[in-house]
C-alpha cells in the first residue's frame, strides 16, 4: 500500500468513526419499539441480546401482556416491519490453506499458504416482521436477502399460539424456528467469519457428514412454557430432520430437542439461570437414486446422533458470563461418510466429543457493550481408532465492542469492532495446525 | 489496490483501540446526552437513573416530566413524574404514594395504558427506579408519604350486599360517568378531563376484567377510597364508611364480562340496571 493511499484508507475509516459519534436522531422505526414505544434497551441488554424483559416478551408470544397487544390497538398505517444490515470492512487470514504452486495449473502441486484478504463487504439484508395477528396469536417472519446474489431465504417463519387455555405454560409454534437453545445464534453479538458462528452449535469432526446445524433454524413444532416471572422455562420440539431446508431435501425422520432452565435472583447481583438440553436425532446416509442421482426425500439407512449440555448464565451487576458444557455424539457411519449399507473400515467407531463455550459480557451502559468469548472443542473419540486423538480440536477466541451512539426507539445503530481468532488441530492437508483470523469493523443498523 | 496485510492488521488494532477510547469518552457512563435534572444523587438514584434510561425514557422523557419521544403517539400519555401526582395509591387523594405503591405499579402495570408490567426487573431495579422518580419532584422532600388506608377484612358477599352497593352505584352518581351499565358511556363521560385538561374516558367495567390500579377486591376498594389523583375520579372515602364500600366493590363486580360469584347472585335476584330518574332507596347506615 502506497503512503496517499494508506492516508485515504486512515480517513475515510476516520469520518466513518467520526459520523458515528456525531449522529444524533433517526427517523426510522423498528417495529416492536414503534408498536410499543419504548426503547430499544427495555428489551435488548444491548440489541440483539435480550434482557429478560425482552425475554418475557419474546416469550409471551411478542405480547406485554397488558390489553395493548391485539394488532387492533396499532395505528392503521403501522406495518410491523424493521430491517436490518450491517456495511462493515474485514480482513480474513486463513492458514496452512492449500493451494496450486502455479496459480490456475491444478496439476502443479498443492503447497499450503497463508491466505489473506482484507475488504468493504455486506452482510446479509434481515427483514424482521413480527406481532400479534390477534391477542395471543403471535407470528415471526424472517425474510432474508443474499446481498451477493440477491437471492431471498426465509430463515424464520412460524406462527405461535400463546396461553393456551390462559396458562403461560401453553405455547405452540408451528413453523420454522431457532430452537430455544442456551446462546442464541440470531442475536449474536459478534459477525466475523471466525467469531461469528458457535463451535457449540457447528463443529464437525474431520469426516462427519451429519448436517445437523444447532444453532440454524429448523422447521417442525415447538411446546413452550413458563412461569408468570419467566423464571422458570421450558421448551420442547419436533423437527424434521433437513436442518431447516425447504423441500423435504432429507429422510421422513424427525429430531427431538428439549431445554429446561431455572433462574433465580441472587440478591443485588441480579438473575442467575442455569439449564439442561438435550437433541436426539436421525439422519439418512443413503439415498434412493434415479439414474444415480439421489431422489429427495427419500432418505435410508437412518443413523443416530445426540447434542446433551448443561450451561449458567451469570450477573454480576453489570457483568455477566455464560458457560456451557455440551457432549456431542455421532454415529460410525456419520461420523465416517458412509452409507449404512456398506462395510466399515477397521477402526470405525462413532465420533465424540465435547465443548465448553464462556461469553462474557460487560455493559458498561445500554450504550457501549463489551464481549469476549472463548470456546474449546475437544474430541473424546475419533471417527477412526487411527486418527491422532487431537484431530480436530479447535479454541476459537473472540473480542470486542459495540457502540450505540444515540438510544432511541424508532431506529438502532452501532459501531461495531471485533477480532477473532481459532486454531484447529492438524487440519490442514499437510497435517499442520490452522489458525484463521478475522478483523470485522462495521456499522450495525436496524430501522 | 495492494495492501500490506501486517500493516492492514496494525491499523485495524489500532482503530480498534482508538473507536473504543471515542465511543467510552462520547458514552460517559450511563450518560447519553441527556440533560441532568440534578446531579447530587444518591447511589441508589444513580442506579435508578440508570434504570430508567434503560427502560423509562421513551415515554416519560429525560426530565420525567411525560415529553418522552413516544409520547405524542400515546394514549393515555404518560406520567410526569415532575408533579408527583400518582394515580395507584393506598394512601388518601392528594399526598403522596407509598414507595411500595409504586413498586407495586411497576410490578403490576397500568391496564388501559401503555405502561406494561415490569414483573422480569428485580426488586432491586424497581427500588432504585422509584428512588430515581422521585427526584424528578421536590415534593418529596418537602412532604412524606400519606398513611395507608387501612382496608377491614372483606366481608362474605350476600345479595343484600349486593343490592345495597347497586343503590350507592345509584347515590354517589357513580353512573353519570360510568353509565348505568357500567359501560363508561354515563352523561358526563365525553367531558372529562384530566389534571392537564385532556379528555379521558371512564373505566368501562363491561369490557375490563382488570383495572387501572390491580385486579382484586381490595384493590377497587382501594380505587374508590383513595380516589385516581390527576383524573375526575375521587376519593368516596368521606362518603362512605368500609361496609358500603364493599358492598359497592359486590355490585361492581355483577358488570364485569367474567364469570363471578356476585354474578351469579345479580342473576339469581334478576338484578335490572338502575333507573337514574328513580328515587334511589337510602342504604342502611352501618
Amino acid at each position: 500500500m502506497t503512503s496517499p493511499q494508506r492516508s485515504l484508507a486512515f480517513a475515510v475509516l476516520l469520518a466513518s468513526l467520526f459520523f458515528c459519534c456525531s449522529v444524533q436522531d433517526a427517523q426510522a422505526i423498528p417495529a416492536f419499539a414503534r408498536k410499543y414505544g419504548l426503547p430499544c434497551s427495555a428489551c435488548h441488554e444491548a440489541w440483539p441480546k435480550l434482557n429478560s424483559f425482552g425475554q418475557k416478551f419474546k416469550d409471551e408470544g411478542y405480547q406485554l401482556g397488558n390489553d395493548r397487544d391485539a394488532p387492533i390497538w396499532q395505528n392503521a398505517s403501522f406495518w410491523p416491519v424493521a430491517m436490518r444490515i450491517t456495511p462493515h470492512w474485514h480482513y480474513e487470514s486463513l492458514g496452512h490453506t492449500a493451494v496450486d504452486s502455479i496459480p490456475g495449473d491444478p496439476t502443479s502441486p498443492t503447497i499450503e499458504k497463508t491466505v489473506n484478504t482484507s475488504g468493504f463487504d455486506l452482510t446479509g439484508i434481515d427483514i424482521l416482521t413480527g406481532g400479534t395477528l390477534l391477542k395471543n396469536i403471535s407470528f415471526l417472519l424472517v425474510p432474508s436477502i443474499d446481498p451477493g446474489d440477491g437471492t431471498v431465504g426465509f430463515e424464520s417463519a412460524n406462527v405461535r399460539f400463546d396461553n393456551l387455555l390462559g396458562s403461560p405454560w401453553l405455547n405452540f409454534k408451528f413453523g420454522k424456528f431457532e430452537l430455544d437453545v442456551p446462546l442464541s445464534e440470531k442475536r449474536m453479538m459478534t459477525f466475523s467469519n471466525v467469531g461469528g458462528a458457535y463451535q457449540l452449535y457447528h463443529f464437525m469432526p474431520v469426516g462427519d457428514v451429519n448436517d445437523f446445524s444447532f444453532g440454524e433454524n429448523q422447521l417442525g413444532v415447538e411446546l413452550m412454557g413458563h412461569s408468570e416471572d419467566d423464571h422458570t422455562r421450558f421448551a420442547a420440539s419436533l423437527i424434521s430432520s433437513t436442518n431447516g431446508e425447504l423441500g423435504l431435501p432429507g429422510g421422513r425422520t424427525y429430531n427431538g430437542y428439549i431445554h429446561l432452565s431455572q433462574a433465580f435472583m441472587a440478591g443485588g447481583l441480579g438473575l442467575q439461570r442455569v439449564g439442561v438440553y438435550g437433541a436426539l436425532g436421525l439422519r439418512p446416509t443413503f439415498f434412493l437414486t434415479s439414474g444415480g442421482e439421489p431422489i429427495p426425500g427419500t432418505g435410508q439407512g437412518n443413523r443416530s446422533f445426540y447434542r446433551t449440555g448443561v450451561y449458567g448464565s451469570f450477573y454480576i451487576g453489570r457483568f455477566d458470563l455464560t458457560a456451557v458444557y455440551q457432549r456431542a455424539s455421532d454415529n460410525v457411519y456419520l461420523g465416517n461418510a458412509l452409507a449404512a449399507n456398506q462395510v466399515l473400515p477397521d477402526g470405525a467407531q462413532g465420533p465424540a466429543w465435547n465443548t465448553g463455550t464462556f461469553e462474557a459480557h460487560y455493559t458498561y451502559s445500554p450504550q457501549l457493550f463489551f464481549i469476549g468469548r472463548y470456546e474449546l472443542v475437544r474430541m473424546a473419540q475419533q471417527a477412526l481408532a487411527s486418527n491422532a486423538s487431537e484431530l480436530g480440536n479447535a479454541d476459537v477466541f473472540t473480542v470486542g465492542y459495540r457502540y450505540y451512539p444515540f438510544m432511541h426507539s424508532r431506529a438502532g445503530l452501532a459501531w461495531h469492532q471485533e477480532f477473532a481468532t481459532g486454531r484447529s488441530r492438524l487440519t490442514s492437508a499437510s497435517g499442520q495446525d490452522q489458525r484463521n483470523n478475522s478483523y470485522f469493523m462495521g456499522f450495525d443498523f436496524a430501522f | 489496490m495492494r495492501t500490506n496485510h501486517n500493516t492492514v492488521l496494525l491499523c485495524a488494532i489500532t482503530f480498534m483501540s482508538l473507536g473504543l477510547g471515542v465511543a467510552a469518552a462520547q458514552n460517559g457512563g450511563t450518560s447519553s446526552g441527556y440533560p441532568e435534572p440534578k446531579n447530587d444523587f444518591t447511589q441508589q438514584e444513580r442506579r435508578g437513573k440508570g434504570l430508567y434510561r434503560r427502560y423509562c425514557v421513551g415515554c416519560h422523557g429525560p426530565r420525567g416530566d411525560g415529553n418522552g419521544e413516544n409520547a405524542p403517539y400515546i394514549d393515555p400519555k404518560p406520567r410526569d413524574f415532575t408533579l408527583a401526582t400518582f394515580k395507584c395509591r393506598s394512601t388518601p387523594t392528594g399526598t403522596l404514594p407509598t414507595d411500595s405503591d409504586l413498586i407495586n405499579t411497576l410490578k403490576r402495570g397500568l391496564e388501559a395504558s401503555n405502561m406494561p408490567s415490569w414483573l422480569p426487573l428485580s426488586d432491586q431495579n424497581r427500588e432504585d427506579l422509584v428512588a430515581y422518580i422521585k427526584t424528578f419532584s421536590s415534593r418529596w422532600k418537602k412532604e412524606g408519604p400519606g398513611k395507608p388506608l387501612q382496608v377491614t377484612p372483606e366481608p362474605q358477599v350476600t345479595a343484600d350486599r349486593i343490592k345495597e352497593g347497586q343503590q350507592l352505584f345509584q347515590k354517589m352518581e357513580c353512573w353519570k360517568c360510568h353509565g348505568t351499565e357500567g359501560r363508561g358511556d354515563g352523561p358526563s363521560a365525553p367531558t372529562l378531563t384530566d389534571s392537564k385538561d385532556r379528555p379521558i374516558p371512564p373505566y368501562d367495567f363491561t369490557e375490563g376484567h382488570r383495572f387501572k390500579c390491580g385486579q382484586t377486591d381490595e384493590d377497587l376498594y382501594k380505587i374508590f377510597m383513595t380516589g385516581l389523583d390527576g383524573t375526575p375520579m375521587p376519593s368516596f372515602a368521606d362518603n362512605l364508611n368500609p361496609e358500603q364500600a364493599w358492598d359497592l366493590v359486590f355490585y361492581l363486580r355483577t358488570l364485569q364480562p367474567m364469570h363471578t360469584k356476585e354474578k351469579d347472585i345479580a342473576k339469581q335476584l334478576g338484578l335490572k340496571p338502575i333507573e337514574p330518574n328513580a328515587a334511589a332507596t337510602p342504604p342502611d347506615n352501618k
